[in-house]
């Protein structure tokens, strides 16, 4: 049965575009067959952190418009032949695709792939209608800040007003050190707040920027942390009970181990 | 908690705002609940006294608890009462 779940927030630079990337390159892992899509038309970006920049011919408002056959517009990954991307268009508006015709290519989408992956703008406009026009499901991103929680409640009540009752939670740049000293909001904290199921926790973990640096999203390391929280949002989202990982001594183990041996990276 | 330690967490200071700013987003996406909400008030005061109906104001505020700590949200009314006495009733 294939699904098609969207990735939004409200908020920007919470880290939707990171999770969807890491989401889709996870599922594809799993060995599923998985098409992403960039829903930011004019601010194309999951094509970058997926480090598919330079293989883009069509995009998604080329498909829409016809200009050519979808399969022509899907672009495959370098590592993982059961993971595409299709793009946005860099140079038009979001307004150039329809809720309806989004609608009508995640339907036909999911007669080829098992999960249809949605990166959507940030906002509550016209492309965020679009994103979750098609969409079985919702992964809501946050960040444990006032700013980014407010806008994923606004995000929760437009999903609800939309009827997409299955929406759950991924609380990103956890900072265990901090929510222990008491200056950052804890996972349980955001939950008891939003009131919204969890699907997965992220620490906030230098070595995400050095991969997007990279193009090679973080959860194909499963040698860190945060490779290994995302791979296991990827299991929960296939209906997987996979139990959650304790960030906290995992985390405080190795700024020990760096205090200890004098390592400043 | 030290001794020193007499200043609240800044998580916990984080928390109580967000729960005040999160009830006023959610009313105010609900502002025809509060609409009707006015409407019963009115209903239920003028059965007693004569009220300004366009003078009524109700809205979401906060006030200092004395059963919880801090801050909660609470709902203000103002009334503009005209006359003490029960308006005759209409018939």
């Amino acid at each position: 049965m294939s699904e098609c779940i969207v990735i939004t927030s409200g908020k920007g630079g919470v880290g939707k575009t990171t999770t969807s990337a890491n989401i889709g390159i996870g599922l594809a892992m799993l060995g599923k067959k998985v098409i992403l899509i960039d829903a930011d038309i004019g601010l194309r970006n999951l094509d970058v952190v997926l480090g598919l920049e330079n293989r883009i011919v069509y995009n998604l408002v080329d498909v829409v418009e016809g200009n050519c056959r979808l399969k022509q517009a899907l672009i495959k990954d370098k590592k993982f032949p059961e993971l595409f991307l299709l793009p946005a268009a860099q140079t038009r508006d979001k307004d150039a695709v329809s809720p309806e015709q989004m609608k009508e290519l995640c339907e036909n989408l999911k007669e080829d792939f098992d999960y249809v992956i949605i990166d959507c703008p940030a906002g509550i406009e016209q492309g965020f209608k679009n994103a979750i026009a098609g969409a079985d499901r919702a992964i809501i991103v946050t960040t444990p800040e006032i700013s980014a929680i407010r806008d994923a409640d606004r995000i929760i009540g437009l999903l609800e007003a939309n009827e997409m009752k299955d929406h759950r939670l991924i609380v990103n740049r956890l900072r265990t050190d901090m929510i222990k000293r008491g200056d950052m909001m804890s996972v349980e904290d955001v939950i008891d707040i939003l009131a919204i199921d969890l699907i997965g926790a992220i620490p906030d973990d230098e070595n995400i920027v050095i991969s997007t640096n990279n193009g090679e999203p973080i959860v194909i390391n499963q040698d860190v942390l945060s490779g290994k929280a995302y791979l296991n949002i990827c299991k929960r989202v296939m209906g997987e009970d996979v139990p959650y990982l304790d960030l906290n001594v995992n985390v405080s183990f190795f700024k020990k181990l760096r205090n200890i041996m004098g390592i400043n990276n | 908690m030290g001794f020193f330690s007499k200043k609240k967490q800044s998580s916990s200071v984080a928390k109580d705002r967000l729960k005040l700013v999160l009830i006023h987003d959610r009313a105010n996406c609900n502002t025809e609940l509060l609409e009707m909400m006015k409407q019963e008030i009115i209903d239920v005061i003028s059965r007693y006294m004569e009220i300004d109906e366009k003078g009524l104001e109700i809205n979401l505020g906060t006030t200092t608890s004395e059963y919880e700590n801090g801050i909660v949200p609470a709902l203000y009314a103002n009334i503009p009462i005209r006359n003490m006495r029960a308006p005759a009733k209409r018939t």
